[in-house]
């Protein structure tokens, strides 16, 4: 049997704004397993990827409880949480979220060279990624002068190649054409395939079929598992 | 994996900041630098000029008149015994390269003594030092001969020939104060009326010196043979010895001079003294007045510069917001980012501080030199020595780095979601 890699209980998201507040998330219970390609759908402002941001660390929610990978992350202090997040997460982000004064191998082995991985494992590992993601020599471009498409594949690259225990991606076709959205996709099953957790926020219902499981949100509520 | 995180983030710091160097507008790099060099320049040429007014007149003063040891008479002695042994004990010394000694008399110098003075006229005189030098040695060790600017200089044999110095003519110098009384419209060639107690001698102006040292400009000067037969004596003491030592040489070369003398019991004869020992006392305070006048200017200088970091560090971060929040989101430390433009902020003061440095010895100090400024009291140079220059190159880079610092951490502290989403 899988082991349970995300629980939440009763996870709540409040935000205030001066006297009014607004309760994006009411108390969330949720678990994902290990391996699993979870899709969570729903409508704008359906809470969808506040929850996102919640399990993946991103954000602190009001109250409830998040366990990831058997770590109640509640108690992380800031540097606790940036240590967990470069070790155990992968991201990918809608607008791509990668670093213009770097160049392809420079922003995927960033995260690498943080954990401490000497230079020249953390290029060749990036490479490699690159190459499994189809960027075989654009290693030394800059974000700018690649597409949307390569753009997001350098910032999938990125989130895989420390080898996380999940990867959670935020609309990631959102700002793609539909071949690269297929493209990206197709890496996802591939990896998924390998053993990859990852969770992916999207509002495309053709896309959020490629996942094994849909959790759809509405209002701020699970509606549907 | 990670053995010494603070050098680990350092090194993260470093990959970035270098990056984002790389990829920076060349343009607002090199006017920030060009900041910092200004900035540099001002902290140290500023200071370096209101100090250098002072040590250039200081220098001009061991050069032109006292070397670096002076020997002057006791208080209520007009004369150093054992003259000639002190000059012996001197001129037998390893690093003594001359010795100038004159003798020194109070006077008058009158202009106007050969026609009847009406009762309410004050006489066209002036009285000061007079004193009697032999022209060729004194000429030799300091050069005085170059700041006769009218007439001609003395010859050793000159019998009737006088120096008057600029201080004591007026149309050079103007100076009206009650007490100090100056020569009018005189030129090269007059006859003069030089007056020494009882004795009197009719002498002619053969040249007028300026020498911006008041010791040299307010002082009547003629042979030393001259002056002896108008005061009467025959003796071979004088009334001052200055004492140059070779170039180069310090004040603990100078002390050393000084401590030989004394250990030869030559202070019972006379006052013995380093060339900054006799420095007045005003002349110290000046230094260290316009030492601090340009220590507080160049601060001025140096709060701007920090200032114009701080905005440049700011907007960069604030610009930059979105990836800070991504940084941070993909698990970079806090510590790495805020790094990363410490290391930023060091680099345009130390390029900054470079070119400054460049611009200072291999142009300023040279080009001043040799081009000294005309001020009225001295031939102004630039007074930069290293150890100052240094200390304010560090002060540069801790005022840039605390200015670069404070942004950064301001931005890095936002939530890591609201950097990256821009809310």
């Amino acid at each position: 049997m899988k082991e349970i890699i995300i629980q939440t209980k009763k996870l709540t998201k409040t935000f205030t704004d001066g006297d009014k507040q607004t309760t994006v998330l009411k108390s969330i219970d949720m678990e994902i397993l290990a391996g699993e390609f979870v899709a969570i759908m729903g409508r704008s402002g359906a809470g969808k990827s506040t929850l996102l941001y919640q399990i993946s660390l991103l954000d602190r929610p009001t109250s409830g409880e998040i366990v990831i990978d058997g770590v109640d992350v509640h108690d992380l202090s800031h540097e606790e949480r940036t240590t967990f997040r470069l070790n155990k997460l992968g991201y990918v982000f809608q607008d791509y979220a990668l670093l213009p004064d770097l160049t392809a191998v420079e922003n995927v082995a960033l995260p690498l060279l943080m954990q401490g991985m000497d230079k020249k494992h953390a290029y060749k590992r990036s490479m490699e990624v690159l190459d499994q993601v189809g960027l075989e020599g654009k290693y030394d471009s800059i974000p700018a002068k690649l597409s949307g498409g390569q753009q997001q594949r350098v910032s999938i690259a990125r989130a895989l190649a420390h080898d996380p225990a999940i990867l959670f991606a935020d609309e990631p076709t959102a700002n793609l054409d539909i071949e690269s959205s297929l493209l990206v996709l197709k890496i996802f099953k591939e990896i998924h395939a390998k053993g990859q957790t990852i969770v992916m926020v999207t509002h495309e219902a053709e896309y959020a079929r490629t996942a094994d499981r849909v959790i759809e949100m509405k209002d701020g509520v699970i509606d549907g598992k | 994996m990670v053995k010494n995180k603070k050098i680990h983030n350092i090194k993260i710091g470093f990959f970035l900041a270098f990056r984002q160097l790389k990829h920076a507008s060349i343009w607002t790099t090199g006017l920030i630098v060009v900041v910092m060099m200004l900035t540099f320049l001002n902290l140290v040429v500023v200071n370096g000029i209101l100090v250098g007014l002072i040590e250039s007149s200081i220098e001009a003063s061991e050069d032109r008149y006292s070397g670096k040891v002076i020997i002057s008479t006791l208080r209520q002695k007009s004369i150093i015994e054992n003259s000639s042994e002190i000059e012996s004990v001197l001129k037998n010394l390893q690093n003594v390269t001359g010795i100038v000694p004159r003798v020194l008399a109070g006077g008058t110098i009158q202009a106007d003594y050969r026609r009847l003075l009406k009762p309410e006229e004050t006489p066209n005189q002036a009285s000061t030092n007079i004193s009697g030098i032999i022209p060729s040695e004194e000429d030799k060790v300091t050069g005085l001969s170059n700041y006769v600017i009218d007439g001609t200089y003395l010859d050793d044999e000159d019998r009737d020939g006088v120096l008057v110095g600029a201080f004591l003519i007026n149309e050079l110098t103007p100076i009206d104060s009650i007490g100090f009384s100056q020569l009018r419209n005189i030129k090269v060639g007059d006859r003069l009326k030089l007056t020494i107690g009882n004795n009197s001698k009719e002498v002619y102006l053969r040249g007028i010196l300026k020498s911006k040292i008041d010791n040299i400009d307010a002082r009547i000067i003629m042979t030393q043979s001259e002056l002896r037969k108008l005061i009467g004596r025959s003796d071979t003491n004088v009334s001052e010895i200055a004492v140059k030592l070779t170039p180069g040489s310090t004040e603990e070369d100078a002390v050393r001079v000084k401590n030989i003398l004394i250990a030869n019991g030559y202070d019972f004869d006379a006052k013995i003294q380093t060339a900054k020992e006799a420095e007045p006392k005003f002349l110290k305070d000046m230094k260290d007045l316009f030492g601090l006048l340009g220590t507080l200017m160049g601060s001025i200088g140096l709060v701007v510069a920090s200032i114009t970091v701080f905005i440049v560090i700011f907007v960069n971060t604030l610009t930059r917001r979105k990836f800070i929040g991504i940084l941070k989101g993909i698990g970079i430390t806090s510590k790495s980012i805020e790094y990363s433009y410490i290391i930023q902020s060091a680099f345009y003061a130390i390029l900054g501080a470079i070119l400054g440095m460049l611009v200072l010895y291999g142009f300023l100090v040279p080009f001043i030199d040799k081009h000294p400024i005309n001020f009225p009291f001295s031939d102004g140079i630039l007074y930069a020595p290293l150890s100052g220059t240094l200390w304010r190159v560090l002060a540069l880079f801790v005022t840039t780095i605390i200015a670069g610092y404070i942004p950064a951490r301001m931005i890095v502290n936002k939530n890591t979601l609201d950097s990256i989403l821009g809310r």
